[in-house]
């Protein structure tokens, strides 16, 4: 990889130090293992989602319906645990399945009936909070003694930090995604979807298998993000992460993803969702700001990183051309 | 058992790879292939030729299975198959490296070599491995590159040679290079050339496409013509003279418009545009050009010659980055199409489908356009003054149409063609730009659209006139400008101008072309 094509990642991560700094100089204590260990345990849902979008991104797609599937594997979970008695980990596998299954028919669909996936998952995004919806409109708090367990679980780091479950759990899926995409077939497969489909599909990449591999992967992942979400609230509603797609594309797009597909890694992924947890965590240790204005702070950076990838496409395309011009 | 072509033998020959006998292949009736035969020798570069819609990318896509032929057969090492799709063919033995190199820019060098096959260990590919292999493939190219390094960091000409590379490592007996030293410079092309002849050596049939006919001459055999769909003939490259490659190419088929004779020059007049030291690099050398009023300039040359490259850059589409243009004595500048047009310029396009008419719309809409863009969008023309305005076209261009509100793609090409010209016409022009104005029209329609370019020259238009036809050309011409790989070779002026002066001046032969 040429460093043109990291350059975006670079900048997240000089972004992300420059703000760590400025946030420890206000604010020494955050400068500890516990606000790390909270910053994993509280963006683990996004993060894991976070992973499988940075593959459909990639490949050039977009999955609109990520947080409805968190939402619907949510109230799933909660519904099953508590009206039908059924075992947590019993819950865990059905919904992880039907997400699975979910994620691999809109990929499908996508493939086979050549519809754009905005348009696919945007469908796919109605029918899951429509399920959810389905299922019940009230909030199920989930009291079992397995859930108990699971909080309990948790590795102490020096300093008296928590790396919770859900917090390691994040860390291993990412990775795992840096292993698929970086050593497997299928990791270069994605890339080679998000560079050129008609060229990948005459030097046989396996198109069909593949565009149906990453969205059931996302949707796998979302579902996964979906128990992750159960564990960290203890409840299911079906009103819930409203909205998280966008958050997981604009930690996507912060990493260093390009959005036209082709160029990204899951490693900028990371720290563009830690980012947008750094901004939180200031705005909770500060104390008179408004929460929105991580919203704020995130429309920007996302501005800052639209622009800077538009500005080395036409910087590369100009050194591009300069090349052929030069007989 | 082969057919007997010119200057072979018909018994079989051992050493063929390909053999494909009596291809035949109709798009919407139209018979893009009409029982061609093209076989591929062991050790051999086979050069391919013809004209825009010979049927020379329908042939090399039915030969590795893009298009399913309607009728004929094809034999690979003495076996009949049936080539399902590209990769089939790949897994054949046919690779195909393509004008616009279709390998992935933003995977490494050795990813797009190894792509779907990368050697794995415990399950996970092992790019050290990959990269080892990369390098030695690479290095019986005599390439020694990064193949850790992103694909498109490296010039078009490395990337050609990487495909290549991946289509012989992949399929290893026959290649086909379809047009694949458009892009390279001259060193570029001698480096491909290399390689060319280094895996012909090898044992391997290439296919080489192009229209550079030094480049045929330079590393071809044997070369294939084909024109309109039909196998003109295969000969030895060094049994053919260059013009006669000429003749099998551009063909004879409009004798009978020959009949017409030569136009005589019109007096001199002092209403002229000329074009002085005008060029663009990487499109057209410098050229100058004089079209005075009532003259007809033909413009001849072989498929990339540089003719509408030519037309491009007088109707300001492409902006030249040297010479001036006056137009009766006064310089003017033409920074846009716009430009072109409100000096009174006109350009009926090649490929009238894409660039020329607006199918959906009306034979009335279509032939107000141009004249509507003059006058600007806010002095609109009422549907009277139009309906008018085409009224009277359809009846002084005999366009034949049930209605003036027909949509134009219900047209025959013919009537297509002479809506856009009514367009132009319209606006009143003094120099019309026609690019190929009797492509894929019937032979009534092409009698009729020569007649009309004469009455127009009558009128005191200056007309430019592209077109692959060469007779055509004689008949309405006078001068003739003589287009050769990219330059303007030279200009053939009243009895010089005959198909055989022009088709020398093209092949480039002494004494024809001054």
């Amino acid at each position: 990889m040429t460093s043109s094509r990291l350059l975006p990642f670079y900048a997240t991560l000089v972004i992300f130090l420059l703000a760590y700094a400025v946030c420890v100089i206000q604010f020494p204590n955050m400068l500890s293992t516990r606000v790390l260990g909270n910053l994993l345990t509280d963006n683990a849902f996004l993060g894991i989602a976070a992973v499988g979008m940075t593959f459909v991104i990639i490949s050039g797609g977009i999955d609109l319906s990520v947080g409805s599937v968190i939402g619907f594997t949510s109230v799933l979970i909660a519904v099953l645990v508590t009206w039908y008695g059924i075992h947590p980990l019993a819950a865990f596998c059905i919904a992880l399945t039907i997400a699975t299954a979910f994620g691999a028919a809109m990929g499908a669909v996508i493939h086979y009936l050549d519809v754009p996936a905005f348009i696919v998952t945007l469908a796919g995004m109605f029918l899951a909070r429509g399920m959810a919806f389905v299922i019940t409109t009230d909030s199920i708090p989930i009291a079992h003694e397995f859930y108990t367990t699971l909080h309990g679980l948790y590795f102490r780091m020096p300093g008296g930090g928590r790396l919770t479950l859900i917090g390691g759990l994040m860390v291993i899926v990412f990775l795992a995604g840096i292993v698929v995409a970086h050593y497997t077939r299928f990791g270069s497969y994605i890339y080679a979807l998000g560079g050129n489909k008609t060229s990948a599909e005459l030097m046989g990449v396996p198109v069909a298998r593949t565009t149906i591999g990453i969205y059931a992967l996302s949707g796998f992942l979302s579902g996964l993000a979906g128990v992750v979400f159960s564990l960290y609230t203890s409840a299911g509603y079906s009103l819930s992460a409203v909205g998280v797609e966008l958050d997981t594309i604009a930690a996507v797009v912060i990493g260093g993803t390009l959005l036209t597909g082709g160029v990204g890694l899951v490693a900028g992924t990371f720290v563009g969702v830690i980012i947008q947890g750094l901004i939180q965590t200031y705005i909770v240790f500060d104390g008179t700001l408004s929460s929105w204005w991580t919203k704020i702070v995130v429309g920007l950076l996302l501005f800052a990183f639209i622009a800077l990838q538009r500005l080395l496409v036409v910087l590369s395309a100009r050194k591009g051309s300069s090349q052929v011009a030069t007989p | 058992m082969r057919r007997i072509t010119l200057g072979e033998d018909a018994v079989s020959e051992p050493d063929l790879l390909l053999d494909a006998t009596e291809i035949r292949k109709s798009f919407l009736g139209l018979k893009a292939l009409d029982g061609v035969d093209f076989s591929v020798r062991k050790g051999e570069i086979h050069a391919l030729l013809g004209e825009n819609g010979a049927g020379k990318s329908t042939l090399i896509k039915v030969l590795t299975g893009v298009h399913k032929p309607d009728s004929g057969a094809i034999e690979l090492d003495g076996q009949a198959v049936a080539v399902r799709d590209p990769m089939h063919a790949q897994q054949l033995g046919i690779g195909t490296v393509y004008q616009e190199v279709n390998l992935l820019p933003n995977l490494t060098v050795a990813e797009n070599l190894y792509i779907g096959r990368q050697p794995r260990r415990f399950g996970l590919v092992d790019t050290r491995t990959m990269q080892k292999q990369a390098r030695a493939l690479l290095a019986r190219y005599d390439i020694e590159i990064d193949v850790g390094a992103q694909l498109s960091s490296f010039s078009i000409a490395v990337q050609q040679l990487v495909a290549i590379a991946r289509a012989v490592d992949m399929s290893g007996s026959v290649l086909i290079l379809d047009e694949p030293t458009a892009s390279l410079d001259s060193h570029e092309v001698e480096l491909l050339f290399g390689v060319m002849r280094k895996l012909r050596d090898r044992g391997l049939g290439i296919v080489f496409i192009t229209h550079f006919l030094d480049q045929v001459y330079a590393v071809s055999d044997r070369i294939t013509v084909l024109r309109n769909g039909k196998l003109v003939g295969t000969r030895q490259t060094s049994d053919l003279m260059k013009v006669d490659l000429v003749s099998m190419m551009l063909g004879r088929t409009l004798a009978a418009a020959t009949e017409h004779g030569r136009r005589a020059a019109p007096p001199p007049s002092e209403r002229k545009i000329s074009f002085s030291d005008f060029g663009r690099a990487r499109s057209v050398a410098p050229f100058d050009l004089t079209i005075s009023a009532g003259e007809v300039v033909g413009v001849a040359g072989l498929l990339g010659s540089g003719r509408t490259e030519t037309a491009r850059l007088l109707f300001g589409i492409d902006l030249p980055d040297r010479g001036t243009i006056t137009v009766d004595g006064k310089p003017v500048r033409i920074a846009s199409p716009r430009d072109a047009i409100r000096l009174g310029f006109g350009l009926c396009p090649e490929d009238r489908k894409a660039d020329g008419i607006v199918g959906d719309l009306s034979v009335r809409e279509n032939i107000a356009l141009a004249l509507q863009a003059r006058r600007g969008w806010l002095r609109r023309m009422s549907t009277r003054e139009q309906t008018e305005l085409a009224d009277r076209f359809v009846k002084a261009l005999d366009i034949r149409t049930t209605d003036i509100e027909k949509p134009v793609k219900l047209l025959s090409g013919g009537n297509q063609q002479k809506v856009i010209l009514a367009r132009w016409l319209a606006t009143q022009p003094r120099f019309l730009i026609l690019d190929e104005p009797t492509r894929g029209i019937d032979v009534g329609a092409h009698a009729e659209i020569i007649e009309l370019i004469n009455k127009l020259c009558d009128e005191g238009l200056g007309l430019l006139v592209i077109s692959s036809e060469i007779e055509e050309i004689v008949a309405y011409s006078t001068r003739v400008r003589v287009l050769r790989d990219r330059v303007h070779a030279g200009e053939l002026a009243g009895a010089e101008i005959s198909t055989d002066n022009i088709m020398r001046a093209i092949a480039a032969e002494h004494g024809a072309a001054r």
